[in-house]
C-alpha cells in the first residue's frame, strides 16, 4: 500500500504540471486558431481532410469537445471530410502533448505513433465519407 | 558542489514558460489572457474529475495489478487476448490520452506491449460515453462507419508500431 502510494505521488508529480501546462496553453491557443477555421476549410476534396487533421493535431484536448466543436464547424458549412478527419486527430495526434507522451511512452514512440495517426485521420476521414455514400 | 543542485522537472519548466507567456500577454492583451484563463479553468474542472479517477485507477492498479499479469495479458506472449483486452479497455476507460500517459507509462514499464499501447490510443473515438454526441451532432450512420474505420485502423497502428518498436 505505501509503495502503490509513493508510486502514485511520484506520477502525480510527473505529469500535472504539464497537463496544467498544456490546458493553459489549448485555452491560449484555441481563440487564436478558431478565427482560421472557416477560412481554411474550403470544402476541396483533397485538401480538406489534410487541413483538418493539421488543425485537429495542435487542437489536441478532451474528446468530447472534438465533436462539439465538429458539429458546430459542420452547421458553419465545413465539409464533413474535414470535420471527420478533424475530430480524428484531435483525439489521437497531439503536436502540444508531444513532450508528455515522450516522456511516458518514449520519444520514438510518441513521433511515429503520431505520424501514422495523422495519415490515419486523413484516410478515415476520405473512406468514411466514401462509405456513406455508398451505404 | 554538483551533489546540491536541485534539478528542476522538465514538466514545471514547461508550466513556467507557459505562466510566463501568459503574464507577457496580459501587458498588452489582458482582455485576451483573462478569457483564456477563464477558458482554462472551465476545461480544468472538466479534466480534473478525469484525472482524479485515472489516478485513483492507477492506484488501484499498483495496489492489486501485479507485473506479471500484465505480462501475461497484455505483455510480449498475450496473444489475440492481449489486442482484444486492449480495444475493450479503450471503449470503456474514457478521457483524453494525455490524461492517460501516466497509466500507459506505468503498465508499459510492467511489460505492456507498445503495439497494444498503440491500440488503445489511436481508439479515444470509440467511447460509449461519447456516443449520444456524436449520434447527435452526425447521426448514427456516420457514428457507426466512423467507429468501424477507427477500430480497424486501430488495429492496423497497434501491428505497424509494434514492428517498428520491435525490440524496444
Amino acid at each position: 500500500m505505501k509503495i502503490a502510494t509513493q508510486k502514485t505521488f511520484q506520477t502525480v508529480k510527473t505529469s500535472l504540471p504539464i497537463v496544467v501546462g498544456i490546458l493553459m496553453l489549448l485555452s491560449y491557443l484555441g481563440p487564436i486558431l478558431e478565427k482560421y477555421y472557416s477560412k481554411v476549410f474550403t470544402g476541396n476534396y483533397i485538401i480538406d481532410p489534410l487541413v483538418g487533421a493539421l488543425a485537429g493535431s495542435v487542437s489536441f484536448g478532451i474528446p468530447v469537445a472534438s465533436y462539439v466543436t465538429g458539429g458546430e464547424l459542420l452547421k458553419a458549412g465545413v465539409s464533413l471530410l474535414a470535420v471527420t478527419a478533424f475530430i480524428f486527430s484531435w483525439t489521437t495526434v497531439g503536436i502540444p502533448m508531444l513532450p508528455l507522451e515522450a516522456a511516458h511512452l518514449g520519444k520514438k514512440f510518441a513521433i511515429i505513433r503520431n505520424a501514422i495517426n495523422f495519415v490515419a485521420a486523413i484516410l478515415i476521414a476520405i473512406l468514411t465519407i466514401l462509405t456513406l455514400k455508398i451505404i | 558542489m554538483s551533489d546540491r543542485i536541485i534539478k528542476i522537472p522538465n514538466g514545471m519548466i514547461f508550466l513556467f514558460i507557459v505562466v510566463l507567456i501568459y503574464g507577457v500577454s496580459a501587458l498588452t492583451e489582458p482582455d485576451f489572457v483573462a478569457g483564456a484563463f477563464g477558458n482554462f479553468l472551465v476545461t480544468f474542472s472538466k479534466v480534473l474529475p478525469i484525472l482524479l479517477i485515472v489516478y485513483l485507477v492507477m492506484f488501484f492498479s499498483f495496489v492489486f495489478v501485479k507485473p506479471e499479469m500484465v505480462k501475461r495479458q497484455l505483455g510480449r506472449n498475450s496473444g489475440i487476448k492481449g489486442w482484444v483486452y486492449a480495444i475493450i479497455g479503450s471503449i470503456v476507460i474514457s478521457g483524453p490520452s494525455y490524461v492517460l500517459f501516466p497509466l500507459l507509462g506505468e503498465l508499459r514499464k510492467e511489460g505492456m506491449k507498445y503495439s497494444l499501447i498503440a491500440v488503445f490510443m489511436s481508439n479515444r473515438n470509440v467511447q460509449l460515453a461519447y456516443l449520444p454526441v456524436i449520434a447527435y451532432y452526425f447521426g448514427w450512420r456516420f457514428s457507426f462507419v466512423f467507429a468501424f474505420y477507427v477500430l480497424a485502423f486501430s488495429l492496423l497502428t497497434g501491428m505497424l508500431m509494434g514492428k517498428v518498436m520491435r525490440g524496444k
